[in-house]
């Protein structure tokens, strides 16, 4: 069956009929071509839902407190929630095994200068697990410590990008800057993967802006890290431990869905990557009815094929062609036709899905992408069917019966 | 060589059947060139298709150089006609995107034949009907006449022990006809066994022998003086 005369036969056979091995080649070679730029997409998708998370550590809550919405054990509705210090205290004492780090979080903007440059910056005023929750890294100097909370010092840890607003090219470490009218002492630089928004913040103590407003101990907003060994479910009793905790500490009914509020970035994490999964289970379907039109296509193709080389076929049975020989030459040239195609298809395809790169970033894809062993498969299924399809036609040529075929009409 | 008994052979047509042969009754010995005439519809394609193993008979036998034709599946029929018969057609049926050469050793392709000495072969056929300067033409560029030649030679070209010649000069005009005729006496000469379909006398003259077909019997069966085409080319 593949001796060497009857690829020549065929190669014969395509070289001469070019037109018909073009319009099947190409079918096959855009079927493949849209079901690895789908599928790339796909897995560009689930990249952009990644993206949102990854520069942030996910094992983390944050605990916002707000209004409450309904009158408990003699307080009255609408009542203001503020956590203090003792709340992270507290925090620390009661779920030991849960919590990895905790630091409260002040956020406020202020005006920043260094000898003729100035400008606006939100400074956030942290403690020193800060870091972990959203994995800064320093590029000089170091990050705030247990110490400066303790002092209370005038330091500060500003971002990549503000360092290149007001120093320029200088280095800002042990330099003075006026952050709101007061002098704090640069200690460090740092960078962050999440943007440019994320390296234009100044970190300062908690403690330092407390003292700073009046010697308060109220903080905005508290984060804290739990421990990766507990997992999602021990993520889920924790949240709800935690939001018990606090609403009976702060004097809240059970059922106010507003006073407290916990964002819980795992849980978040997880049903974004749920969604990512149901958009690429999607897309994956929509590639594989690609692949099925491209197989229905090939079938077409051969029927037609068949069709027109009726008479040939006819001429070759006179002349003791076997119905073997008349299977193998239609099946074989659409195998050949199927896989030149679709490797090319592959190609262009991977190519094409490596140069969009970043390009499409504002429809969601990033970095689209298919795995090789994908592409290749995916090929393989389309010549295997294809084989399958053209086998059909491929029989019914092998049955076509010479009077009929040669018949002068 | 061909040894035929009570052939019998009709078309289904609907509900109607059209008894097409009624009893034929005929043999032909090797080295005979053989005419087998009558009026249009009358038969003589099914005859022949039949003894080209094209198609099937309902009854009857069928000896051909000693081998009974019968039960024949696909495979075993290619083989058969590969190897003992060859075919000429009114229409030529040339392969278009092959090559008067290509088209010449196709049926040596089918008896595996290596691809050096296939072509050889062909291009000695091709000499013998005189179209080697044509060998790289393909049958577009043909004139009819040379078609036909061409599908002579292929029809020789696998040396088969018959040859089946269904209106060979019907597509052509008389000059060419006779031409065709000429080449068919010679290679006849040369000791071939032929069978030649026409409706037209002055081709049927130029056999060494005439069937005739009529209402699906051999109305008549006789020896003819053959005709020289030579003498009209
Ligand atoms: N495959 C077929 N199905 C039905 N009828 C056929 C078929 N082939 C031939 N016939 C009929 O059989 C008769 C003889 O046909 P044919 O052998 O071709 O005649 P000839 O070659 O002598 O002109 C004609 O009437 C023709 O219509
Ligand atoms: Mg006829």
């Amino acid at each position: 069956m593949f001796s060497r005369d009857l690829w020549k036969e065929i190669f014969e056979t395509i070289s001469k009929n070019k037109l018909r091995t073009f319009l099947s080649g190409f079918t096959v070679a855009l079927g493949i071509l849209i079901f690895v730029v789908l599928y790339g997409f796909g897995n560009g998708l689930k990249n952009t839902f990644n993206e949102f998370f990854m520069d942030d550590a996910t094992n983390t809550f944050f605990v916002f407190a707000g209004r409450t919405s309904m009158p408990y054990k003699g307080f009255k509705s609408n009542r203001n929630i503020e956590f203090k210090n003792d709340d992270l205290d507290d925090i620390k004492k009661n779920f030991p095994m849960f919590l990895e780090y905790i630091t409260p979080r002040i956020s406020r903007s202020a005006l920043v200068k260094y000898k003729g440059e100035s400008n606006n910056y939100n400074t956030r005023a942290v403690g020193p697990a800060h870091q972990y929750n959203e994995k800064t890294i320093m590029m000089k100097g170091r990050y705030l410590n247990e110490n400066d909370v303790l002092e209370r010092t005038r330091y500060a840890v500003i971002g990549r990008l503000v360092e290149k607003d007001l120093f320029g090219t200088a280095n800002a470490i042990g330099k003075y800057i006026d952050l709101g009218g007061r002098a704090f002492k640069v200690i460090g630089v740092f960078q962050d993967d999440g943007g440019d928004n994320e390296e234009r913040y100044i970190y300062i103590p908690y403690t330092t802006r407390q003292l700073i407003e009046k010697n308060t101990d109220k903080v905005d907003q508290i984060i804290l890290g739990f421990k990766q060994e507990i997992g999602y479910p021990g993520a889920m009793a924790f949240e709800k431990s935690l939001n018990k905790f606090l609403k009976e500490k702060h004097n809240i009914s059970p059922e106010d869905q507003r006073a407290i509020f916990i964002r819980n970035v795992a849980d978040q994490l997880k049903q974004n990557q749920q969604f990512a999964g149901v958009l690429q289970l999607i897309v994956l379907f929509v590639a594989f009815g690609t692949i099925i039109a491209g197989i229905i296509g090939i079938s077409n193709i051969m029927v037609f094929i068949v069709k027109e080389r009726t008479k040939e076929i006819g001429v070759r049975k006179a002349l003791g062609a076997t119905p073997r020989a008349v299977i193998s030459m239609i099946l074989l040239e659409a195998v050949f036709i199927t896989t030149i195609a679709g490797y090319i298809g592959m190609v262009i395809g991977v190519v094409l899905l490596n140069s969009l790169g970043n390009t499409l970033k504002d429809y969601f894809i990033t970095n689209p992408y298919i795995n090789i062993n994908t592409a290749i498969v995916a090929t393989f299924i389309l010549i295997i069917a294809g084989a399958i399809a053209g086998y059909i036609p491929a029989k019914r040529a092998a049955r076509i019966k010479p009077i009929v075929a040669l018949r002068d009409e | 060589m061909i040894e035929i008994n009570d052939l019998h052979k009709s078309y289904k047509m609907g509900s109607n059947v059209l008894h097409v042969l009624k009893g034929i009754n005929f043999s032909v010995k090797e080295g005979e060139l053989v005419a087998i005439m009558g009026s249009s519809g009358s038969g003589k394609s099914t005859l022949l298709n039949i003894l080209g193993m094209l198609d099937t008979m309902d009854t009857g036998t069928y000896m051909l150089d000693g081998v009974p034709i019968k039960n024949l599946n696909e495979t075993k029929a290619a083989q058969y006609r590969n190897k003992f018969l060859g075919f000429i057609f009114q229409s030529f049926n040339l392969i278009n995107y092959k090559t008067a050469l290509e088209n010449v050793a196709l049926p040596l392709y089918y008896q595996r034949m290596p691809r050096k000495e296939r072509q050889d072969k062909a291009m000695k056929y091709l000499e013998r009907v005189g179209l080697r300067d044509w060998a790289y033409h393909h049958p577009n560029e043909l004139s009819g006449g040379q078609k036909q030649r061409v599908a002579i030679a292929r029809a020789m070209a696998a040396e088969p022990k018959v040859l089946l010649a269904d209106e060979p000069t019907g597509a052509l005009d008389s000059k060419t006809s006779y031409e065709v005729m000429d080449l068919i006496q010679k290679i006849n000469q040369e000791g071939n066994t032929i069978l030649v379909v026409t409706h037209e006398p002055d081709i049927a003259n130029m056999c060494k022998r005439i069937v005739h077909l009529k209402d699906g019997v051999i109305e008549k069966d006789e020896l003819v003086n053959q005709v020289m085409a030579a003498e009209y080319v």
